[in-house]
């Protein structure tokens, strides 16, 4: 395999994880304003991930800053042309970020009330966006020769952008009731996995008729149908969507949890490999994508940027889970009381 | 105005504020790493709500550094994607390597830290803010290596219509960054000294918690002094880096017009670009220019007039950028001086003294900004000095767009950094738990 396509397939799977990752911060954001019963409530989903998002958000650092390393030009065009929505992503997470740090940093209701809209908000609008952004990109985007979008952000809200919007929405949403529920013990425990359980036959919904919209209205099917054993591939979101709600009901949320990041995780690949060797279809002329051939550094960036991804992402990994590991009890009231909680 | 003006503006407002928040966490961490060491050898239970109470304003602010830096990693590909492409082969690396060698361990022990006061040995509780203060500045190294490529490019070949990555090696020794790097960093670790000084002083001005603030009082000014020493003298290296790589900047900081041996410096000066010299100047000092830039006498210093018009940096930003840092800078010296003095009894200080240290909290900030003014403005017209012009660098936008993304920075980053400012007097003025 050479040096382009090895980084093409860390490159899809640097997304995959941090949509895994962070997808259940931002679901646990996303379910909040329906689920939290009181402020006691509120902040047991608070400092369900707060060990978490921090490290977590680094994922989209690690994966924005390997396409500008990799992939230069695709980076420089797939930001710039996505202009608009990605300052919305980049203004929701500021707001997403300092939510946690603000909140209870002064004891008043109207204060809270305030960090607790802009949670909602900093959750809810990155993952419509990154969905609306990856199933555009997924279905090729109107990019002419020179990397210019014909187009703007409503060009973006068509009905397959859309179904990808939705579809993340209700996979994180799902994924966060998983992630809370695991987190957490009591009746709260059980109503996260009700939760999960209500939310599951949306999903379920979503999955297919986005795989049905991707074979009508995408080109992501061709990679497959041509090697048809990339169809394993696809096995992984499928296999995760059964698993997830098998392990829901036999109340093993982290369990479950495992199965929904196979979904999420193995959704986000069945894309990437659809649209290999594009990083960035164009739609209006398959000879004005950005590709793995067109777009990538030379070989002495990219295998230098292999050695330290392979020292340095597997140290990431160990420490990573292992602090996960270290905060793996559920949030109790003795956390509530501790001064560094949220 | 223009796409590229406004993406300018935008760059640079998102730059300063995120710049309001970095300088005190690379200073606080080590501060704080060395309380947190003192409890663990003394077992003093002070030095342990030492670190509490100093880590709760070092946290408060590291969330907005995080925040803001994501902004910084966008906005090279929104709004500067033709820059991005040109040295994305090297200066994407860069940014890359930092996220992946130092902010995933800085922000996964950070939260180790914060939350595991109960679960860790002491001793591993400590090695985890140590493990923080040395990430935060390790991100630091790797984004000014890649700062340093745009101000002194290396290791590179002109191909492809871009700048290809030739020597690794070259770029990771950049002179130039690594001494940036220092001037930068021992600024910070200068300014989490002052930060700690005069939240001291304020505490020892109302008589509370006297010991406890007499303690931290001692570290900040210890930290404060060592670093504002070592910031000048690197400061004075980095002029000579200037006078060699970047013979424009160092002109247009010394509003330096004509060519000449044994170059003088001014007292005072008014810089008239138009007229392509000096309004007013007097109070001349004799080779001084020469000296600082070459560490001798009878050096040449060439003046801006020898350089094309297009190729000169706004002379007045610059010029003035300078000379505010090195004077606050100099305020600074003598400023903790007084509080390194005054350290064994600084309660005991006369009220002026004490309210002098809580005035003096922003000298450093401002300070540090101003030299990244000199750093950034002095560059121009260049993006990558001697590669690349900042106006060919910009991302073909419709300038609506850009406008109303700068807009909406303005607003949102205001209303942080009030936030911020606000929590931080909040929680500086409370008592220790």
């Amino acid at each position: 395999m050479d040096l382009g396509t090895i980084w093409f397939i860390l490159w899809g799977v640097l997304w995959a994880v941090y949509f895994v990752l962070d997808g259940y911060d931002f679901g646990i954001g996303i379910i909040r304003p329906f689920f939290s019963k009181n402020d006691t409530e509120t902040r047991i989903m608070y400092n369900a991930m707060g060990p978490f998002w921090d490290g977590n958000e680094v994922w989209l650092i690690t994966a924005g800053g390997v396409t500008f390393a990799a992939f230069p030009k695709t980076y420089a065009i797939m930001f710039s042309s996505l202009y608009t929505p990605l300052m919305l992503l980049l203004f929701s997470l500021i707001l997403r970020g300092v939510t946690l740090e603000f909140r209870s940093k002064v004891d008043s209701a109207g204060w809270r009330k305030l960090w607790d809209a802009c949670n909602f908000l900093g959750s809810f609008l990155p993952a419509l966006l990154l969905g609306v952004a990856f199933a555009n990109i997924f279905m090729g985007i109107p990019l002419d020769k020179d990397g210019i979008l014909q187009g703007n952000l409503f060009t973006l809200l068509n009905p397959y952008g859309l179904a990808g919007g939705l579809l993340f929405v209700f996979l994180f949403a799902h994924h966060g009731a998983l992630w809370l529920a695991q987190k957490s013990e009591g009746e709260i425990r059980e109503r996260a996995l009700r939760t999960a359980g209500k939310l599951w036959p949306v999903v379920a919904a979503l999955v297919v008729l986005f795989l049905v919209m991707s074979w009508f209205m995408t080109p992501l099917f061709t990679n497959y149908l041509v090697h048809p054993a990339l169809f394993i591939v696809l096995l992984v979101p499928v296999a995760g969507l059964l698993l997830t709600c098998k392990y829901r009901r036999e109340g093993r949320p982290l369990a479950s949890w495992v199965g929904s990041a196979l979904l999420i995780g193995g959704a986000a690949l069945f894309g990437v490999f659809g649209i290999f060797p594009a990083l960035l279809p164009s739609s209006l002329n398959p000879a004005w994508s950005l590709t793995i051939e067109n777009s990538s550094s030379t070989p002495l960036t990219l295998s230098i940027m292999l050695g330290v991804a392979l020292v340095f992402v597997p140290i990431v990994i160990i420490y990573q889970v292992w602090a996960m590991h270290l905060f793996r009890h559920p949030v109790t009231q003795e956390d509530l009381d501790y001064d560094e909680a949220y | 105005m223009d796409v590229l003006l406004l993406s300018r503006l935008q760059f640079a407002f998102a730059t300063f504020i995120h710049f309001i928040f970095v300088p005190l966490t690379l200073g606080l961490s080590f501060i704080v790493a060395v309380m947190e060491t003192k409890y663990v050898r003394t077992g003093d239970e002070t030095y342990k709500k030492m670190a509490k109470f100093w880590g709760k304003l070092f946290l408060i602010n590291f969330a907005l550094g995080v925040v803001t830096g994501l902004t910084l990693e966008f906005q090279f590909g929104t709004n500067w994607s033709r820059y991005s492409t040109f040295v994305g082969d090297i200066f994407g690396s860069l940014l890359a390597i930092e996220a992946t060698a130092a902010f995933f361990l800085e922000s996964t022990f950070v939260a180790v830290w914060v939350f595991g006061w109960k679960k860790l040995s002491p001793k591993f509780h400590a090695t985890c803010i140590w493990l923080v203060a040395f990430a935060a500045n390790l991100s630091a190294l790797w984004i000014i290596l890649a700062n340093g490529f745009m101000q002194h490019p290396v290791g590179y070949v002109i191909q492809n219509g871009r700048a290809e990555l030739a020597s690794f090696t070259d770029v990771i020794t950049n002179g130039y960054a690594w001494n940036e790097f220092f001037h930068t960093v021992t600024g910070a670790w200068a300014l989490g000294g002052f930060f700690v000084v005069g939240v001291s002083a304020w505490h020892l001005l109302r008589k509370q918690n006297v010991d406890f603030f007499t303690k931290s009082f001692r570290i900040g000014a210890a930290f404060a002094l060592i670093f504002a020493l070592v910031v000048a003298l690197v400061g004075h290296r980095q002029g000579n880096i200037v006078a060699e790589v970047q013979p424009a900047k160092l002109a247009a900081m010394e509003s330096h017009w004509e060519t000449q041996p044994n170059a003088p410096m001014y007292l005072v000066q008014v810089p008239d670009p138009e007229n392509e010299g000096n309004s007013i100047q007097f109070g001349k000092i004799p080779s001084i220019l020469s000296i600082m830039a070459f560490n001798n006498p009878s050096a040449v210093v060439k003046g801006l007039k020898d350089f094309p018009k297009q190729d000169r940096p706004p002379v007045t930003l610059t010029f003035s950028a300078f000379r505010l840092m090195v004077g606050l800078g100099t305020l600074m010296i003598i400023v903790a001086i007084l509080a390194f003095i005054a350290r064994h009894q600084p309660v005991e200080c006369s009220p002026k003294l004490l309210k002098l240290f809580v005035w003096c909290i922003p000298v450093p900030y401002l300070a540090l900004q101003a030299g990244w003014a000199v750093a950034e403005v002095g560059r121009q017209p260049w993006i990558v000095y001697g590669l690349m012009r900042t106006k060919d660098a910009v991302s073909p936008l419709a300038t609506s767009q850009v406008a109303i993304s700068l807009v909406a920075f303005f607003v949102v980053y205001i209303l942080l950094a009030a936030i911020d400012i606000f929590l931080l007097t909040k929680y500086a003025r409370k008592q220790p738990a």
